[in-house]
Protein backbone atom coordinates (compact mmCIF):
# COMPACT_ATOMS: atom_id res chain seq x y z
CA UNK A 1 0.00 0.00 0.00
CA UNK A 2 1.12 3.55 -0.68
CA UNK A 3 1.31 4.45 3.00
CA UNK A 4 3.24 6.94 5.07
CA UNK A 5 5.73 4.18 5.94
CA UNK A 6 7.14 4.19 2.39
CA UNK A 7 9.45 7.11 3.10
CA UNK A 8 12.34 6.72 0.66
CA UNK A 9 13.04 9.99 -1.17
CA UNK A 10 10.63 12.25 0.72
CA UNK A 11 11.69 15.82 1.50
CA UNK A 12 11.01 18.14 4.41
CA UNK A 13 11.77 16.04 7.51
CA UNK A 14 14.84 18.05 8.51
CA UNK A 15 18.15 16.77 9.86
CA UNK A 16 18.70 13.22 11.13
CA UNK A 17 19.44 14.18 14.73
CA UNK A 18 21.34 11.37 16.46
CA UNK A 19 21.20 11.40 20.28
CA UNK A 20 24.45 11.11 22.22
CA UNK A 21 24.66 8.07 24.53
CA UNK A 22 21.18 7.02 23.53
CA UNK A 23 19.52 4.48 25.83
CA UNK A 24 17.97 1.35 24.29
CA UNK A 25 14.53 2.40 25.56
CA UNK A 26 13.35 5.91 26.43
CA UNK A 27 10.45 5.02 28.72
CA UNK A 28 9.03 2.05 30.58
CA UNK A 29 6.06 1.81 28.20
CA UNK A 30 8.51 1.34 25.29
CA UNK A 31 10.09 -1.65 27.04
CA UNK A 32 6.71 -3.25 27.69
CA UNK A 33 5.28 -2.46 24.21
CA UNK A 34 8.39 -3.99 22.63
CA UNK A 35 8.18 -7.15 24.73
CA UNK A 36 4.40 -7.50 24.32
CA UNK A 37 4.81 -7.33 20.55
CA UNK A 38 7.51 -10.02 20.51
CA UNK A 39 5.69 -12.24 22.98
CA UNK A 40 2.39 -12.02 21.09
CA UNK A 41 4.22 -12.65 17.79
CA UNK A 42 5.37 -15.95 19.30
CA UNK A 43 1.77 -17.13 19.68
CA UNK A 44 1.68 -17.62 15.90
CA UNK A 45 -1.62 -15.77 15.50
CA UNK A 46 -0.01 -13.67 12.75
CA UNK A 47 3.31 -13.51 10.91
CA UNK A 48 5.92 -10.76 10.60
CA UNK A 49 4.52 -9.49 7.29
CA UNK A 50 1.01 -9.20 8.72
CA UNK A 51 2.47 -7.39 11.65
CA UNK A 52 4.31 -4.92 9.39
CA UNK A 53 1.15 -4.43 7.37
CA UNK A 54 -0.89 -3.71 10.51
CA UNK A 55 1.52 -0.86 11.38
CA UNK A 56 1.32 0.46 7.81
CA UNK A 57 -2.45 0.79 8.02
CA UNK A 58 -2.10 3.55 10.62
CA UNK A 59 -3.55 6.72 9.03
CA UNK A 60 -0.66 8.64 7.41
CA UNK A 61 -1.03 11.77 9.54
CA UNK A 62 -0.94 9.66 12.72
CA UNK A 63 1.98 7.56 11.48
CA UNK A 64 4.12 10.64 10.92
CA UNK A 65 3.13 12.26 14.22
CA UNK A 66 3.92 9.29 16.46
CA UNK A 67 7.02 7.46 17.61
CA UNK A 68 8.15 4.04 16.45
CA UNK A 69 6.87 2.04 19.40
CA UNK A 70 3.52 3.78 19.08
CA UNK A 71 3.36 2.24 15.57
CA UNK A 72 4.09 -1.14 17.14
CA UNK A 73 1.41 -0.63 19.75
CA UNK A 74 -1.12 0.40 17.11
CA UNK A 75 -0.27 -2.71 15.06
CA UNK A 76 -0.52 -5.03 18.04
CA UNK A 77 -3.87 -3.65 19.19
CA UNK A 78 -5.23 -3.83 15.63
CA UNK A 79 -4.16 -7.46 15.14
CA UNK A 80 -5.59 -8.52 18.49
CA UNK A 81 -8.89 -6.76 17.89
CA UNK A 82 -9.15 -8.20 14.37
CA UNK A 83 -8.85 -11.71 15.79
CA UNK A 84 -11.24 -11.06 18.65
CA UNK A 85 -8.53 -11.92 21.17
CA UNK A 86 -9.44 -9.13 23.58
CA UNK A 87 -13.06 -10.12 24.21
CA UNK A 88 -15.12 -13.18 25.05
CA UNK A 89 -13.57 -16.45 26.19
CA UNK A 90 -9.75 -16.29 26.16
CA UNK A 91 -8.29 -18.30 23.28
CA UNK A 92 -5.82 -21.13 23.92
CA UNK A 93 -2.61 -19.76 22.47
CA UNK A 94 0.97 -21.01 22.35
CA UNK A 95 2.61 -18.92 25.08
CA UNK A 96 6.24 -17.84 25.22
CA UNK A 97 7.56 -18.75 28.67
CA UNK A 98 10.63 -17.16 30.23
CA UNK A 99 12.61 -20.38 29.87
CA UNK A 100 12.05 -20.44 26.10
CA UNK A 101 13.02 -16.87 25.32
CA UNK A 102 16.66 -17.49 24.55
CA UNK A 103 15.92 -20.43 22.27
CA UNK A 104 13.16 -18.54 20.45
CA UNK A 105 15.43 -15.56 19.81
CA UNK A 106 18.39 -17.69 18.74
CA UNK A 107 16.19 -19.60 16.30
CA UNK A 108 14.50 -16.57 14.79
CA UNK A 109 12.43 -17.01 11.65
CA UNK A 110 14.48 -17.78 8.54
CA UNK A 111 12.57 -16.96 5.34
CA UNK A 112 14.59 -18.84 2.72
CA UNK A 113 12.65 -21.77 1.21
CA UNK A 114 13.17 -24.53 -1.33
CA UNK A 115 11.43 -24.05 -4.65
CA UNK A 116 11.18 -26.02 -7.87
CA UNK A 117 10.86 -22.86 -9.93
CA UNK A 118 14.00 -21.82 -11.81
CA UNK A 119 15.03 -18.19 -11.24
CA UNK A 120 14.02 -15.92 -14.11
CA UNK A 121 17.03 -13.63 -13.73
CA UNK A 122 20.78 -14.01 -13.33
CA UNK A 123 23.44 -11.60 -12.06
CA UNK A 124 24.16 -9.01 -14.75
CA UNK A 125 20.60 -9.02 -16.16
CA UNK A 126 18.92 -5.67 -16.67
CA UNK A 127 15.52 -5.54 -15.01
CA UNK A 128 12.77 -2.98 -14.54
CA UNK A 129 10.93 -2.64 -11.24
CA UNK A 130 7.27 -2.86 -12.21
CA UNK A 131 4.94 0.05 -11.73
CA UNK A 132 2.66 -1.69 -9.23
CA UNK A 133 0.46 -0.04 -6.60
CA UNK A 134 -1.11 -2.87 -4.61
CA UNK A 135 -3.51 -1.86 -1.85
CA UNK A 136 -2.13 -4.63 0.39
CA UNK A 137 1.33 -5.13 1.88
CA UNK A 138 4.31 -4.97 -0.47
CA UNK A 139 8.06 -4.51 -0.10
CA UNK A 140 8.47 -2.79 -3.46
CA UNK A 141 9.33 0.80 -2.48
CA UNK A 142 7.60 3.53 -4.46
CA UNK A 143 10.84 5.30 -5.32
CA UNK A 144 12.14 2.48 -7.54
CA UNK A 145 8.91 1.65 -9.43
CA UNK A 146 9.42 1.96 -13.19
CA UNK A 147 13.22 2.25 -12.84
CA UNK A 148 15.81 0.03 -14.50
CA UNK A 149 18.54 -1.71 -12.54
CA UNK A 150 20.95 -4.62 -12.80
CA UNK A 151 20.69 -7.88 -10.88
CA UNK A 152 23.73 -8.05 -8.61
CA UNK A 153 23.15 -11.26 -6.63
CA UNK A 154 20.53 -13.93 -6.10
CA UNK A 155 19.44 -14.68 -2.53
CA UNK A 156 17.45 -17.85 -3.26
CA UNK A 157 13.69 -18.15 -2.84
CA UNK A 158 12.19 -16.37 0.17
CA UNK A 159 8.73 -16.10 1.69
CA UNK A 160 6.87 -13.56 -0.48
CA UNK A 161 5.63 -10.74 1.78
CA UNK A 162 2.71 -9.72 -0.44
CA UNK A 163 1.13 -13.20 -0.20
CA UNK A 164 2.27 -13.81 3.38
CA UNK A 165 0.61 -10.65 4.68
CA UNK A 166 -2.59 -11.18 2.69
CA UNK A 167 -3.52 -14.83 3.23
CA UNK A 168 -0.68 -16.20 5.34
CA UNK A 169 0.59 -18.14 2.31
CA UNK A 170 4.41 -18.35 2.26
CA UNK A 171 4.43 -18.54 -1.56
CA UNK A 172 8.27 -18.52 -1.85
CA UNK A 173 9.65 -16.51 -4.78
CA UNK A 174 13.17 -15.81 -5.96
CA UNK A 175 14.73 -12.77 -4.35
CA UNK A 176 17.44 -10.61 -5.93
CA UNK A 177 19.74 -7.80 -4.92
CA UNK A 178 19.18 -5.21 -7.66
CA UNK A 179 21.52 -2.30 -8.19
CA UNK A 180 20.07 1.01 -9.35
CA UNK A 181 22.26 3.98 -10.23
CA UNK A 182 21.42 7.03 -8.15
CA UNK A 183 20.77 8.96 -11.39
CA UNK A 184 18.27 6.37 -12.62
CA UNK A 185 16.32 6.77 -9.38
CA UNK A 186 16.70 10.49 -8.72
CA UNK A 187 17.71 12.17 -11.98
CA UNK A 188 20.63 14.36 -12.97
CA UNK A 189 21.12 16.07 -9.61
CA UNK A 190 22.25 12.78 -8.01
CA UNK A 191 25.93 11.83 -7.88
CA UNK A 192 27.13 9.91 -10.94
CA UNK A 193 29.17 7.65 -8.64
CA UNK A 194 26.42 6.45 -6.32
CA UNK A 195 23.97 3.56 -6.32
CA UNK A 196 21.16 2.03 -4.27
CA UNK A 197 20.89 -1.73 -3.77
CA UNK A 198 17.32 -2.96 -3.22
CA UNK A 199 16.20 -6.52 -2.42
CA UNK A 200 13.34 -7.30 -4.79
CA UNK A 201 11.25 -10.43 -5.33
CA UNK A 202 10.77 -11.80 -8.83
CA UNK A 203 7.10 -10.73 -9.17
CA UNK A 204 8.28 -7.11 -8.75
CA UNK A 205 10.53 -7.34 -11.83
CA UNK A 206 10.46 -7.67 -15.59
CA UNK A 207 13.30 -7.97 -18.14
CA UNK A 208 14.51 -4.58 -19.42
CA UNK B 1 16.70 9.79 29.48
CA UNK B 2 12.98 9.97 29.92
CA UNK B 3 10.30 12.52 29.31
CA UNK B 4 9.31 14.29 26.10
CA UNK B 5 11.69 13.82 23.20
CA UNK B 6 12.83 16.43 20.78
CA UNK B 7 13.98 14.69 17.66
CA UNK B 8 12.00 14.02 14.51
CA UNK B 9 9.48 11.24 14.43
CA UNK B 10 9.25 11.08 18.16
CA UNK B 11 6.64 13.59 19.10
CA UNK B 12 5.50 12.01 22.28
CA UNK B 13 1.89 12.35 23.10
CA UNK B 14 1.13 12.31 26.79
CA UNK B 15 3.82 9.92 28.05
CA UNK B 16 1.59 9.08 31.00
CA UNK B 17 -1.24 8.16 28.66
CA UNK B 18 1.05 5.75 26.86
CA UNK B 19 2.20 4.22 30.16
CA UNK B 20 -1.42 3.69 31.16
CA UNK B 21 -2.41 2.31 27.76
CA UNK B 22 0.45 -0.21 27.67
CA UNK B 23 -0.04 -1.25 31.31
CA UNK B 24 -3.73 -1.88 30.62
CA UNK B 25 -2.95 -3.97 27.56
CA UNK B 26 -0.30 -5.96 29.41
CA UNK B 27 -2.64 -6.67 32.34
CA UNK B 28 -5.33 -7.88 29.97
CA UNK B 29 -2.99 -10.15 28.01
CA UNK B 30 -1.50 -11.60 31.19
CA UNK B 31 -4.97 -12.17 32.66
CA UNK B 32 -6.06 -13.95 29.48
CA UNK B 33 -2.98 -16.18 29.67
CA UNK B 34 -1.45 -14.99 26.40
CA UNK B 35 1.81 -13.60 27.76
CA UNK B 36 4.15 -14.44 30.60
CA UNK B 37 5.45 -11.26 32.30
CA UNK B 38 8.68 -13.08 33.18
CA UNK B 39 9.21 -13.81 29.47
CA UNK B 40 8.69 -10.11 28.76
CA UNK B 41 11.32 -9.22 31.38
CA UNK B 42 13.72 -11.66 29.77
CA UNK B 43 13.12 -10.19 26.28
CA UNK B 44 13.79 -6.66 27.58
CA UNK B 45 16.88 -7.70 29.50
CA UNK B 46 18.32 -9.42 26.42
CA UNK B 47 18.16 -6.33 24.24
CA UNK B 48 18.77 -3.74 26.94
CA UNK B 49 21.82 -5.38 28.50
CA UNK B 50 23.14 -8.33 26.51
CA UNK B 51 22.92 -7.96 22.74
CA UNK B 52 24.42 -4.82 21.22
CA UNK B 53 27.07 -3.32 18.94
CA UNK B 54 29.83 -4.91 21.05
CA UNK B 55 28.85 -8.15 19.28
CA UNK B 56 29.35 -6.70 15.81
CA UNK B 57 32.58 -5.04 16.92
CA UNK B 58 34.06 -8.46 17.74
CA UNK B 59 33.13 -9.72 14.28
CA UNK B 60 34.75 -6.72 12.58
CA UNK B 61 37.92 -6.87 14.69
CA UNK B 62 38.33 -10.56 13.90
CA UNK B 63 37.93 -9.83 10.17
CA UNK B 64 40.66 -7.17 10.46
CA UNK B 65 43.09 -9.55 12.13
CA UNK B 66 42.29 -12.90 10.49
CA UNK B 67 42.29 -12.97 6.65
CA UNK B 68 40.68 -16.42 6.51
CA UNK B 69 37.85 -15.25 8.75
CA UNK B 70 37.40 -12.11 6.64
CA UNK B 71 37.07 -14.28 3.52
CA UNK B 72 34.49 -16.52 5.22
CA UNK B 73 32.60 -13.48 6.51
CA UNK B 74 32.30 -11.90 3.08
CA UNK B 75 31.40 -15.21 1.43
CA UNK B 76 28.74 -16.29 3.97
CA UNK B 77 27.95 -13.67 6.59
CA UNK B 78 25.42 -15.76 8.52
CA UNK B 79 27.77 -18.74 8.96
CA UNK B 80 30.83 -16.67 9.87
CA UNK B 81 28.88 -14.56 12.39
CA UNK B 82 27.36 -17.74 13.86
CA UNK B 83 30.91 -18.79 14.81
CA UNK B 84 30.54 -16.23 17.61
CA UNK B 85 27.10 -17.57 18.52
CA UNK B 86 25.37 -14.45 17.17
CA UNK B 87 22.32 -15.90 15.42
CA UNK B 88 18.58 -15.69 15.24
CA UNK B 89 15.89 -13.08 15.17
CA UNK B 90 16.49 -10.27 12.67
CA UNK B 91 19.85 -11.77 11.73
CA UNK B 92 18.73 -14.97 10.01
CA UNK B 93 20.23 -13.98 6.66
CA UNK B 94 23.33 -11.86 7.25
CA UNK B 95 25.33 -10.23 4.48
CA UNK B 96 28.53 -8.30 5.21
CA UNK B 97 29.48 -5.46 2.86
CA UNK B 98 33.03 -4.18 2.90
CA UNK B 99 34.14 -0.57 2.71
CA UNK B 100 37.16 0.00 0.47
CA UNK B 101 39.00 2.94 -1.08
CA UNK B 102 36.45 2.76 -3.92
CA UNK B 103 33.16 2.01 -2.14
CA UNK B 104 31.48 3.34 1.00
CA UNK B 105 28.45 1.30 2.13
CA UNK B 106 25.47 2.70 4.02
CA UNK B 107 22.52 0.68 5.36
CA UNK B 108 18.92 1.87 5.71
CA UNK B 109 15.40 0.47 5.82
CA UNK B 110 13.12 2.95 4.06
CA UNK B 111 9.95 0.89 4.68
CA UNK B 112 10.28 0.16 8.41
CA UNK B 113 13.36 -0.35 10.59
CA UNK B 114 15.05 -3.60 9.54
CA UNK B 115 18.36 -3.87 11.37
CA UNK B 116 20.72 -6.75 12.25
CA UNK B 117 19.73 -7.34 15.89
CA UNK B 118 22.15 -10.17 16.81
CA UNK B 119 25.19 -8.04 15.96
CA UNK B 120 23.97 -4.47 16.65
CA UNK B 121 21.06 -4.85 19.09
CA UNK B 122 17.97 -2.69 18.62
CA UNK B 123 18.24 0.31 16.29
CA UNK B 124 18.62 3.87 17.58
CA UNK B 125 15.66 6.24 17.22
CA UNK B 126 17.25 8.17 14.32
CA UNK B 127 17.54 4.98 12.26
CA UNK B 128 13.79 4.35 12.63
CA UNK B 129 12.62 7.96 12.19
CA UNK B 130 11.51 9.62 8.93
CA UNK B 131 14.52 11.91 8.25
CA UNK B 132 17.03 9.07 7.89
CA UNK B 133 14.64 6.66 6.16
CA UNK B 134 13.60 9.35 3.66
CA UNK B 135 17.00 10.86 2.97
CA UNK B 136 19.56 8.03 3.05
CA UNK B 137 18.52 6.86 -0.42
CA UNK B 138 18.07 10.23 -2.15
CA UNK B 139 20.86 12.29 -0.57
CA UNK B 140 23.24 9.91 1.20
CA UNK B 141 26.16 12.33 1.00
CA UNK B 142 24.19 15.06 2.76
CA UNK B 143 23.23 12.58 5.48
CA UNK B 144 26.84 11.45 5.85
CA UNK B 145 27.95 15.09 6.08
CA UNK B 146 25.59 15.56 9.04
CA UNK B 147 27.38 12.67 10.72
CA UNK B 148 30.67 14.45 9.98
CA UNK B 149 31.71 12.23 7.10
CA UNK B 150 32.96 13.47 3.76
CA UNK B 151 33.20 10.90 0.99
CA UNK B 152 35.25 11.87 -2.11
CA UNK B 153 33.15 12.34 -5.24
CA UNK B 154 34.95 9.52 -7.08
CA UNK B 155 34.18 7.06 -4.28
CA UNK B 156 30.87 5.25 -4.76
CA UNK B 157 28.36 5.63 -1.96
CA UNK B 158 26.42 2.37 -2.09
CA UNK B 159 23.19 2.45 -0.11
CA UNK B 160 21.57 -0.85 0.93
CA UNK B 161 17.79 -0.58 1.40
CA UNK B 162 16.81 -3.54 3.60
CA UNK B 163 13.51 -4.34 1.89
CA UNK B 164 13.65 -8.13 2.48
CA UNK B 165 14.88 -10.33 5.37
CA UNK B 166 18.53 -9.95 4.33
CA UNK B 167 20.31 -7.98 7.06
CA UNK B 168 23.42 -5.97 6.27
CA UNK B 169 26.49 -5.28 8.38
CA UNK B 170 29.13 -2.85 7.11
CA UNK B 171 32.75 -3.97 7.49
CA UNK B 172 34.51 -0.63 7.95
CA UNK B 173 38.09 0.04 6.86
CA UNK B 174 40.68 -0.66 9.53
CA UNK B 175 42.01 2.64 10.85
CA UNK B 176 45.61 3.62 10.08
CA UNK B 177 48.06 3.46 12.95
CA UNK B 178 46.76 0.19 14.38
CA UNK B 179 49.48 -2.16 13.11
CA UNK B 180 50.12 -4.92 15.56
CA UNK B 181 46.92 -4.29 17.54
CA UNK B 182 45.06 -7.35 18.75
CA UNK B 183 41.38 -8.04 18.07
CA UNK B 184 40.23 -6.95 21.55
CA UNK B 185 41.87 -3.53 21.28
CA UNK B 186 40.63 -3.07 17.71
CA UNK B 187 37.05 -3.91 18.72
CA UNK B 188 37.12 -0.78 20.89
CA UNK B 189 37.41 1.34 17.72
CA UNK B 190 34.38 -0.22 16.01
CA UNK B 191 31.31 1.88 16.72
CA UNK B 192 27.68 1.11 15.97
CA UNK B 193 27.62 3.89 13.37
CA UNK B 194 30.71 2.48 11.62
CA UNK B 195 28.79 -0.79 11.14
CA UNK B 196 25.71 1.06 9.75
CA UNK B 197 27.97 3.15 7.51
CA UNK B 198 27.28 6.60 8.99
CA UNK B 199 30.82 6.80 10.40
CA UNK B 200 34.30 5.40 9.92
CA UNK B 201 35.89 3.29 12.62
CA UNK B 202 37.34 5.51 15.33
CA UNK B 203 40.95 6.70 15.06
CA UNK B 204 43.33 5.13 17.59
Amino acid sequence: MNGAHDLGGMHGFGPVGPEADEPVFHAQWERRAFALTLAMGFTGQWNLDKSRHARETMPPADYLATSYYEHWLFGLEALMAERGLLEGEPAKLRRLDAGNVEKALKTGGPTERETDAAPAFAPGDRVRALNLHPVGHTRLPRYCRGCIGTVDRRWGAHVYPDSHAAAGDQDPRHLYSVRFSARELWGPSASASDSVMIDLWEPYLEPA
Amino acid sequence: MTGPHDSKGRHDHEPDALEVRVQALESLLVERGYVDPAAMDRLIETYEHEVGPHNGAQVVARAWTDPDYRARLLADGSAAIAEFGFTGRQGEHMVVVENTAQVHNLVVCTLCSCYPWPVLGLPPVWYKAPPYRARAVIEPRAVLAEFGMEVAEDVEVRVWDSTAEIRYLVLPERPAGTDGWGADALAGLVTRDAMIGTARAAAP
